[in-house]
C-alpha cells in the first residue's frame, strides 16, 4: 500500500529537498538549527520513500525490461495535436534508477547528518543546509527523469549548486576560482552534451527516453549511422566534464576548496556520478554504435590511469582523494564502454559508499587538525582519533580492492567483463590502475594514521552527529559488494542492459587482483612505515625528479588551459573589442563628422548676411543674362520661367 | 461596449504623469508614490488581460477603437488589439516598467520630471506593442524617443564617453532607424492602396495587400524594415549605441530601453516585416541569420573584454539580441516562438541586471569592475539579485531563459546547421564573462572601504522580488508563456507559410 503510493509519487523524493530548500531561505534561515533539522529531516524523509519505491521496483522483475513511467506536458509548441515540439517531464522508475534514487537519498542523509557537527559556527550554516538540500533535490530530479531535457535541466542544476558550494567560502579567491572554473569547465562539456540532444529532439522528434530507445533500435529510418555516431560522440562530451574525465577533468581536485561535506557530496553520491548514469541511461544509443563505446572505454580506461599516476605524488588528504575520484570514474566508464552496465552502475554504487566515507573521514582529520591539509604533516592519528582511522582503513580496504570489502567485487567485474569483452590493453590498464590505487591510497593512509605522531597536532575524536555517519557508511563499504559476487550476482539480475550473463566465474582475475591490491598495500607500508626513517620515498622522487615534478603539476595540463585562456580567449576579446571601438564606432563617429563638416560646409551659404544672398542673387541674373545672349531664348525662357511658356 | 482594458492600461500611466504636473516639486515622496501606484495599475491590468486572454480562440482579443477613423484620407483608425505576441512584451513592459520605478526610488535630482518623462517613457513603449495600425505604432514609437534623450542627458552618468555623446548616439541611433522604418512604411502604403484602392494601415489590411506585391517589391520593403528595426534591436553591425547608451543611461532608462525598448525591434520584425513581406523575409533571412550569429559571438567576445559592469551587459545584450535575430530568421514555429519567448526572457533578465548594477553604482559610486570584490558579504541580497541575472543571463535551466534559447538552437540548428553552432556557442563565452563579472563584483576578500554599505532594503527590494519571481516562475512552467506565445505565433506562421506557397508558384 505505502511501497505502492512511493512509487506512483516518486516525485516527491526530489521535491522534498527542494521544498526544505524554499523553506530554509525564506523561513528558516535566522534559526540555525531549525534549518539543519529542515534540510536532515526532508532528506530523511526523501530516503524513505525512495526506500519505498527501490522496494517495489525491486520485489517485481517485470520492470527490468518495462520501466514505470508516468509523465506530463511540461510545454509544446505548435498545434495542440500535432506539436512540433513537445516536452514531457516525469519520472521513470526502474531497477537502476531505484538503486540510484536511494543511494543518492540514503548518502545524502549522512552527509546532511554530518554537517550539522562540521558546520558548526561557520556564519553561513543555514544557506550552506539550503544550498546542501537544492543539491539534493537536482541530483534526485536527475536520477528520476523520463526525459532528456528534464535530465539536463537537473544536470545544470546539479552544477548549479556545486558552483555555489565549491565556492562556498565567498571571501577565499582560490574558492572563488574554483568555482568558476567547475561551473565554466562542465558548460564547455554541456555545449557538446546541448548539441546532442538537439541532434537527438531534430532526428527523432522526442526526447522522452523510453520513446527514443525505441527508434534508435531501428534508427536506420531516421538518419544515417555517421549522424547517429556523432550524436553519441556529442553526447558523451557531456560526462567527459562532468565526470571529471580526461581531458575536461580539471575542475575535479579544485573542487575541494568547498566544505568538505560538499566534496563528499560531488565525489561520492551526486554530480561527478550523474555523468555515468547518463551514459547508462543512453546506453541504447551508445550500443548501436561500436565506435562511441569504444570511445567511452578508452576514455574511462586512460582516465583511470592518468590521475592514479597524479594521485600518487600529491600531498594533501582532499587532493588525492579527489584524484582517486577522477581514476574510479575512470573505472566506471571503462565498465560502460565495454558494454557492461551492471558492472559500471555496481562500482558506482560501492563507490559511492566508501569514498563519502573517506571524504567525511577526511573532513573530521581536518576538523581535529584546523584544516592542516598535508599527509606529511600528519601521522599516529590512529591513536587519538580511532573511530575516524578505523573507518578510514575499511574504506581504504575497500578502495584497494581486498575481498571481502565493497570495492573488491565492483572493481573484478570490470576487470572480468573488459578482459571477456576482448579489451585486453584497457585490461591491463586497469589491473595497472588496481595495484596504483592500493598503493596511493594506502600511503596516505600510512602516513596520516599510522607511523609517529607530530607533536604539533593535538587531535581530538570528532562528535557524534561525524562519527555516527562514518560508522554507517563503514558498514557500507563492508557490506555493499555482497549483493554482486560472481557465485550469486544478484545484482546483475537486475540491473543490466540487454540480457544478464552469467559467465563461469574467473577465479585467474580474481586472484590477480588481490595479488595486485596486496602488492600496492606491500609496497606503500615498506615505503612509507616500515622503513619510512631510511627516506626511500624521497630518494626515490629526486632520481625520478623530472617525472616525479611532471606528476606532481598534474602533467602541467592547467597551466596550458590557463595559458589558452588567458592569451587566447581574453586576447582575441581584446581584438574583438578594439575593432568595435575604433572601426565600427569609428565608422558610425566618421558618418557623424561627415554629417557635422558637410553641415559646416553648407553654413557657408546660410550666413544671414544681406550682401552674400545680394552677391548671389546678382550672379544668378548674370548668368541668365549670359546665357540668353548666347543660346536661343527658349533655353533661357525655360530656366528663368521654370518651362512654363 | 466592454472596459477598454488596454486603454486603460495605456493611459494609467498618462494619468499618473498629469497628477505629477500639479504635485509640488519638493514632495518626493508623494512622487514616487504616484509613480508607483501609475504602473502598478498598468501592471495589475495586463496581468488580468494576460489571464484572461482566451487562447483557445486565439487572434485579436481586447480590440478598441478599429471602426474609429482618426486620419480618413490615411485610412488610420486608433486601432489597439493584443494577441498570443503582444500580451507578453506589454506584460513584460508593465513588470518592467513598475520595476523602474523603485529601481529610480533614490532619484533626487528633479524627481518629478524624471517621472513624468519616465510615465511617457512607459506609455510609449506599450503603445507600440498594443497597436495595431502601422501609423500608430509609428506615433508611439517617435514618443519614445524624446525622453530617452532628455533622460540620458540630464540624469545619466558616463565614464568611457560623455553622456551627451550617449545620449546623442541612442538618439541618433533610434531616429535613424525610424527614418529607414518611416520610408518603408511610406512606401509599403502607398504601394498597396495602389493595389486595393482603399487606404488601410492596419496590420491585417495592410498584410492582406502586401500579399500581391512582386517578390521583387516585398525584398526592397523587407530591407528598409530591417535597417529600421535591425538598429533597433542592435543587430550587428548597428549595435555600437547600445553598450554606450545603457552605459550613459540612468538605470531606469537602461531597464527600460534593454528590457523593452529595443524589443520592438525584434517585435516589429516578427509582427509587422515578416507578417507582410514574408517573400522579403525569405529573400533575407540567410543574411539576418549570418547577421544574428556575427552578432551573438562578436558581441560575447566584446563583453568579456569589459571592465565597466554596465558595458559588461550592454555587450550581453547585444548578444541575446543576435539570438533573437536568428530564430526570426528561421521562420518556423518553433524558431518564431523561441524568438518572442527570448526576448521576454531576456528582457526580465536585463532588467534585473541593470536594476542591480543600478543600485550597485548608487552605493559604491562605481562600476569599475577590478575596483571591486566582496560585495556578497556586505550586500547579501544585491548579491542575489545579481547572480539571478547572471544565471539567466547564461541560459540556466530553471530560470525563464533557458527554454527559449532552447528552442532557438533546435530550430536554427535545424535550419542552419553549423552557422548556427558558431551561435551556440555562445553560451560557453556568456557564461565566461558573466561569471567572471560576478566573481570579481561580488566574490573575493571583501574590501574595507565598502564595510558601510547598506544593503537594498523596502522599495529597493521590489526590482529583486518581482523580476526574480518571473524568472524563477517561467523557468519551472515555461508553457505559461509558451502556450500564450504559440497562439499568437501559430495563425502567424500559418499566413507566412501560405504567402509562401503561392510565392512559390509565381
Amino acid at each position: 500500500m505505502l511501497v505502492e503510493f512511493a512509487m506512483q509519487h516518486a516525485w516527491l523524493v526530489p521535491l522534498l529537498p527542494a521544498c526544505a530548500f524554499v523553506v530554509i531561505v525564506f523561513l528558516a534561515r535566522p534559526w540555525q538549527l531549525l534549518s539543519a533539522i529542515v534540510a536532515v529531516g526532508s532528506m530523511a524523509t526523501a530516503c524513505f520513500f525512495a526506500t519505498l519505491a527501490a522496494i517495489g521496483i525491486f520485489t517485481n522483475h517485470e520492470y527490468v525490461e518495462k520501466p514505470l513511467v508516468y509523465a506530463t506536458r511540461w510545454f509544446s509548441l505548435g498545434l495542440p495535436g500535432m506539436p512540433d515540439l513537445r516536452i514531457d517531464v516525469g519520472v521513470q522508475l526502474d531497477p537502476v534508477s531505484a538503486m540510484m534514487l536511494f543511494m543518492v537519498s540514503f548518502i545524502a542523509t549522512f552527509i546532511f547528518l554530518y554537517s550539522i557537527g562540521y558546520m558548526k559556527g561557520d556564519p553561513g550554516y543555514s544557506v550552506f543546509f539550503s544550498y546542501l538540500s537544492l543539491f539534493g533535490a537536482s541530483m534526485l530530479l536527475l536520477v528520476l527523469s523520463s526525459n532528456l531535457l528534464q535530465m539536463f535541466v537537473a544536470w545544470e542544476l546539479v552544477g548549479l549548486c556545486s558552483y555555489l558550494l565549491i565556492g562556498f567560502y565567498t571571501h577565499k579567491i582560490s574558492a572563488r576560482e574554483a568555482a568558476k572554473k567547475a561551473f565554466v569547465t562542465c558548460r564547455i562539456a554541456d555545449f557538446g552534451l546541448l548539441l546532442g540532444l538537439l541532434s537527438l529532439q531534430i532526428v527523432f522528434g522526442t526526447l522522452n527516453l523510453t520513446e527514443l530507445a525505441g527508434k534508435i533500435e531501428h534508427f536506420e529510418e531516421f538518419t544515417s549511422f555517421g549522424m547517429l555516431t556523432l550524436i553519441a560522440v556529442l553526447v558523451f562530451i557531456g560526462p567527459i566534464g562532468k565526470s571529471g574525465q580526461f581531458p575536461l577533468h580539471v575542475w575535479l581536485p579544485d573542487a575541494m576548496e568547498g566544505p568538505t561535506p560538499v566534496s563528499a557530496l560531488i565525489h561520492a553520491a551526486t554530480m561527478v556520478v550523474a555523468g555515468v548514469y547518463l551514459v547508462g541511461r543512453t546506453m541504447f544509443l551508445f550500443h548501436e554504435v561500436p565506435s562511441a563505446m569504444q570511445l567511452v572505454a578508452v576514455t574511462g580506461g586512460f582516465t583511470a590511469l592518468f590521475a592514479a599516476t597524479i594521485a600518487i605524488t600529491q600531498r594533501e588528504i582532499k587532493r588525492i582523494l579527489a584524484y582517486s575520484t577522477v581514476s574510479q570514474l575512470g573505472y566506471m566508464m571503462l565498465a560502460l564502454g565495454v558494454g557492461s552496465l551492471s558492472a559500471s552502475m555496481f562500482h558506482l554504487w560501492t563507490h559511492a559508499f566508501f569514498k563519502a566515507l573517506m571524504f567525511l573521514g577526511a573532513g573530521s582529520v581536518l576538523t581535529a587538525l584546523h584544516h592542516k591539509a598535508d599527509v606529511w604533516e600528519m601521522g599516529g592519528l590512529v591513536k587519538k582519533m580511532p573511530i575516524t582511522a578505523w573507518t578510514f582503513v575499511i574504506g581504504g580496504l575497500a578502495i584497494a580492492g581486498i575481498p571481502p570489502f565493497a570495492g573488491f567485487w565492483s572493481k573484478d567485474e570490470i576487470l572480468v567483463s573488459a578482459l571477456n569483452s576482448g579489451h585486453y590493453v584497457l585490461f591491463a590498464m586497469a589491473a595497472f590502475t588496481a595495484f596504483l590505487t592500493a598503493f596511493y591510497m594506502w600511503r596516505m593512509i600510512f602516513l596520516a594514521f599510522f607511523g609517529a605522531e607530530n607533536p604539533a597536532n593535538h587531535p581530538q575524536e570528532s562528535p557524534w552527529t561525524m562519527t555516527v555517519p562514518l560508522l554507517v557508511l563503514s558498514v557500507g563499504a563492508c557490506l555493499a559488494g555482497l549483493l554482486g559476487t560472481p557465485w550469486h550476482n544478484v545484482w546483475g539480475e537486475w540491473i543490466r542492459f540487454g540480457e544478464a550473463h552469467e559467465g563461469p566465474v574467473n577465479y585467474g582475475a580474481m586472484l590477480l587482483s588481490i595479488v595486485l591490491a596486496g602488492a600496492g598495500i606491500f609496497l606503500a607500508y615498506t615505503l612509507y612505515l616500515k622503513d619510512a626513517k631510511k627516506k626511500r620515498a624521497r630518494k626515490m622522487a629526486e632520481w625520478f625528479g623530472p617525472v616525479y615534478r611532471m606528476l606532481y603539476n598534474k602533467y602541467y595540463i592547467d597551466e596550458l588551459y590557463l595559458w589558452f585562456n588567458h592569451a587566447l580567449v581574453d586576447g582575441t576579446a581584446k581584438l574583438f573589442y578594439l575593432f568595435d571601438i575604433y572601426v565600427v564606432d569609428g565608422i558610425v563617429n566618421g558618418i557623424g563628422a561627415f554629417a557635422r563638416l558637410s553641415g559646416d560646409g553648407l553654413r557657408v551659404f546660410q550666413s544671414g548676411r544681406l550682401q552674400n544672398y545680394v552677391l548671389v542673387f546678382f550672379l544668378g541674373v548674370l548668368a541668365v543674362a549670359v546665357l540668353m545672349a548666347f543660346s536661343g531664348s527658349t533655353t533661357a525662357a525655360g530656366l528663368v520661367l521654370g518651362g512654363v511658356k | 461596449m466592454d472596459f477598454p482594458i488596454l486603454l486603460a492600461i495605456l493611459l494609467a500611466p498618462v494619468a499618473a504623469a498629469l497628477i505629477l504636473a500639479f504635485v509640488p516639486r519638493e514632495e518626493h515622496m508623494l512622487i514616487r508614490c504616484i509613480a508607483a501606484v501609475g504602473t502598478f495599475v498598468s501592471l495589475a491590468l495586463s496581468l488580468f488581460a494576460y489571464f484572461t486572454y482566451n487562447q483557445e480562440i486565439g487572434g485579436l482579443q481586447f480590440v478598441f477603437g478599429n471602426n474609429m477613423p482618426w486620419i480618413k484620407d490615411l485610412g488610420v483608425t486608433f486601432f489597439l488589439a493584443a494577441d498570443g505576441i503582444s500580451l507578453p512584451m506589454l506584460l513584460l513592459t508593465n513588470l518592467i516598467g513598475f520595476s523602474a520605478v523603485f529601481a529610480s526610488w533614490n532619484v533626487n535630482n528633479r524627481p518629478r520630471e524624471f517621472f513624468i518623462l519616465l510615465m511617457l517613457l512607459i506609455t510609449g513603449v506599450m503603445g507600440t506593442f498594443i497597436a495595431h495600425d502601422l501609423f500608430i505604432f509609428l506615433l508611439f514609437y517617435e514618443v519614445v524617443v524624446i525622453p530617452i534623450y532628455i533622460m540620458v542627458v540630464i540624469w545619466g552618468s558616463s565614464k568611457r564617453v560623455t553622456k551627451e555623446y550617449a545620449g546623442m548616439k541612442l538618439t541618433i541611433y533610434l531616429l535613424i532607424g525610424s527614418a529607414f522604418l518611416l520610408v518603408g512604411v511610406i512606401a509599403l502604403f502607398v504601394k498597396t492602396t495602389a493595389i486595393t484602392g482603399t487606404p488601410d494601415m492596419s496590420f491585417t489590411g495592410l498584410a492582406a495587400a502586401a500579399q500581391q506585391l512582386s517578390p521583387f517589391d516585398q525584398t526592397w520593403l523587407f530591407a528598409l524594415m530591417l535597417l529600421g528595426f535591425g538598429s533597433l534591436i542592435s543587430m550587428w553591425p548597428f549595435h555600437s549605441w547600445s553598450p554606450d547608451g545603457y552605459a550613459g543611461a540612468p538605470t531606469a532608462v537602461s531597464m527600460i530601453h534593454a528590457g523593452v525598448l529595443k524589443k520592438i525591434g525584434g517585435y516589429g520584425l516578427v509582427k509587422i516585416a515578416l507578417y507582410m513581406l514574408p517573400l522579403g523575409a525569405k529573400f533575407w533571412a540567410p543574411y539576418m541569420a549570418v547577421f544574428g550569429v556575427i552578432g551573438v559571438a562578436y558581441a560575447a567576445m566584446g563583453a568579456l573584454a569589459q571592465k565597466d559592469l554596465k558595458y559588461v551587459v550592454g555587450y550581453s545584450s547585444v548578444s541575446h539580441m543576435g539570438y533573437v535575430i536568428l530564430a526570426v530568421a528561421c521562420m518556423d514555429v518553433i524558431g518564431l516562438n523561441g524568438a518572442v519567448a527570448n526576448m521576454f526572457a531576456h528582457g526580465v533578465m536585463a532588467a534585473l541586471f541593470f536594476s542591480m548594477i543600478g543600485f550597485i553604482y548608487e552605493k559604491t559610486h562605481t562600476r569599475w569592475i577590478p575596483d571591486m570584490g566582496g560585495l556578497a558579504r556586505q550586500t547579501p541580497r544585491l548579491a542575489v539579485g545579481f547572480m539571478l541575472a547572471a544565471m539567466a543571463s547564461l541560459g540556466l535551466p530553471g530560470l525563464v531563459s533557458f527554454i527559449p534559447e532552447f528552442t532557438i538552437f533546435i530550430s536554427a540548428f535545424n535550419n542552419y546547421g553549423g552557422l548556427a553552432v558558431v551561435g551556440i556557442a555562445g553560451i560557453i563565452i556568456t557564461a565566461l564573462y558573466v561569471l567572471r563579472a560576478g566573481a570579481n563584483t561580488l566574490f573575493g576578500p571583501p574590501r574595507p572601504e565598502y564595510d558601510h554599505l547598506q544593503d537594498i532594503k523596502g522599495p529597493e527590494l521590489v526590482p529583486l522580488v518581482v523580476l526574480g519571481t518571473v524568472l524563477v516562475v517561467g523557468g519551472f512552467l515555461p508553457s505559461l508563456l509558451f502556450d500564450m506565445i504559440n497562439s499568437g505565433v501559430m495563425p502567424l506562421h500559418a499566413a507566412i507559410n501560405d504567402a509562401l506557397q503561392l510565392g512559390g508558384n509565381f
